[in-house]
């Protein structure tokens, strides 16, 4: 998706800003995730309130962060970096922007399969995009899981791969999505 | 990544940055193991507690992990409008909305006879024009033994059935009675109550406090209870003997007409516990007749449209939000799981 006219070699502002709202609101969503379907405190009820808005938020901040990634591309990786490592870092771009277009789609899907209804807030609620079926629910409420197990795989891979890039190799791959502040 | 010296800066500490980059990443491995109750086997979670049911009742495929034995209901609900200035919920509006319901016994076996428990339930699903549903699970004893899940799950423990004898152990049931003096109520009111003939002749209680909302945001704690129009009768030794006579019992009285209950509202004042299900309000609460339900029809569970639903109580429509009890949200949490588990396995083949 790299645009070839393109000048500089930093994301632009808009893409820095959805890049790190979403990272904060994915790391969230996996936290909360994973503990609403575990406690049997009071915070069940919090965390699964929280967990349908935000993970439709992420849906429609994925879409805008496609759109503009196809219009804005990305900077040139540098030339210090191998092939192989390249191609890495480019197929686990796909694996995240496929996951993050996955898993609220997956989560809707899996809840209109299941009968419930999708509360955003209050009395505001999206309509079923698939039928009641309970084979169907099992399957993506398995499928919601073991993404979300894989999703949380690869960002730890992500944010390893980015520091090293920003403390250890230091060859501007961290510094195209750092904050201006925080460029190294 | 055998190039790492020759790509970086030789004044770096390379290793000390490595550990520290390998520090982030295992923190937040480890913080999420621990959010999922991975790293701390002794906290209760929701999968321990059906995992309790299945150890003591054994694994019935396909089944709810707790009231296993039921069957599903249709009708609707007429209300009088008598509730919607407490409560901005369109179950409360005048008119009539469709219900899918349940009526069961406790327990996690399917087949196991309807004297085994002196508790029936009835859950219920109301579906809104809107498009909001209101779901219930009530039981036919107005208290609830116990008043946390940690006690809930302590109480499934001392259940747990002796294998020697394939029977709870009566001296560790007594030692967790003994241990928890809040379940005396629950036994008294036991007592005072002896089951009902049919499961048309019950009353089912909301189990939980909640609370109604008007449409200015004014909290009214609630809690209901669905009356029958047909009058108590105790149970005869000739249906105990017949291990399924509640569902046979349900069928042939359909056939006859529709069943209706006068669903109650009670309204606490303030001070009534609301967090606390095994505490019951004053007699003298005021009530309010909010409509009548109307049963129209009963299916086996097998293919009726109670078998996809999960009556998790939590699911409200505006004008009615959950207390604060402890409870609530862990039967939310829980009913998950069974439904998630009996999913899968109906999805898997097991029926």
């Amino acid at each position: 998706m790299t645009s070839p006219h393109r000048q500089s070699n930093d994301f632009s502002g808009p893409q820095k800003l959805l890049h790190w709202t979403m990272a904060v609101l994915i790391l969230a969503m996996l936290f909360v995730g994973v503990g609403m379907v575990s406690t049997v405190s009071r915070a069940h009820e919090t965390l699964v309130d929280l967990h349908r808005p935000l993970g439709i938020a992420l849906l429609l901040l994925v879409i805008v962060r496609i759109a503009v990634r196809l219009r804005r591309g990305s900077p040139p990786l540098p030339d210090s970096m191998p092939p192989a490592q390249r191609t890495v870092a480019r197929l686990s771009h796909v694996v995240l922007y496929a996951l993050m277009v996955a898993m609220p789609l997956v989560g809707w899907g899996m809840l209109s399969a299941g009968g419930y209804p999708v509360t955003m807030a209050g009395a505001f609620h999206l309509p079923p995009i698939l039928p009641a079926d309970v084979r169907l629910f099992a399957l993506l409420r398995t499928l919601h899981a073991w993404l979300a197990f894989t999703l949380f795989g690869v960002v730890l891979m992500h944010l390893a791969a980015a520091l090293l890039h920003g403390l250890v190799l230091r060859d501007g791959v961290f510094g195209a999505m750092a904050p201006r502040r925080l460029r190294p | 990544m055998t190039d790492l010296s020759s790509r970086t800066d030789p004044r770096l500490c390379v290793p000390c940055r490595l550990a520290a980059i390998g520090a982030v990443v295992a923190a937040l491995a480890g913080g999420f193991a621990y959010v999922a109750g991975w790293l701390t086997p002794h906290r209760l979670t929701t999968r321990a507690i059906i995992d309790q049911f299945q150890r003591n009742a054994g694994l019935h495929e396909g089944f709810r992990r707790n009231h296993a034995k039921g069957v599903c209901v249709d009708g609707y609900f007429e209300s009088r409008g008598a509730a919607a200035s407490l409560s901005s919920a369109g179950v409360f509006a005048a008119g009539r909305i469709p219900v899918t319901g349940r009526l069961a016994i406790p327990g996690s076996n399917p087949t196991a006879p309807d004297g085994s428990s002196p508790i029936r339930s009835m859950a219920l699903l109301f579906r809104q024009a809107d498009g909001q549903q209101w779901r219930t699970g009530m039981n036919s004893a107005q208290l609830f033994p116990v008043h946390t899940p940690e006690q809930f799950y302590q109480q499934l423990v001392a259940a747990q059935p002796d294998p020697a004898t394939g029977k709870p152990d009566p001296a560790r049931m007594k030692a967790f009675f003994a241990a928890n003096p809040e379940t005396q109520g629950f036994q008294a009111w036991l007592k005072d109550h002896p089951p009902s003939s049919s499961y048309a002749n019950g009353a089912y209680y909301s189990v939980n406090a909640f609370y109604l909302v008007d449409a200015s945001g004014h909290r009214q704690a609630v809690r209901w209870s669905m009356q029958p129009e047909t009058p108590y009768a105790p149970l005869t030794d000739a249906a105990k003997a017949d291990p399924s006579w509640l569902a046979d019992d349900l069928a042939h009285r359909l056939e006859a007409g529709p069943l209706r209950w006068r669903l109650v509202l009670t309204l606490g004042a303030p001070g009534d516990p609301t967090d606390d299900a095994t505490r019951t309000w004053p007699d003298d609460r005021r009530q309010l007749e909010a409509g009548t339900l109307v049963i129209e029809h009963a299916s086996a569970q097998s293919d009726g449209a109670c078998r996809d639903v999960n009556f998790d109580p939590t699911i409200l429509p505006t004008g009615i939000s959950p207390s604060g009890d402890p409870l609530l949200a862990a039967r939310s949490a829980a009913y998950a799981v069974s439904y998630q588990r009996r999913t899968r396995e109906v999805a898997l083949g097991a029926h």
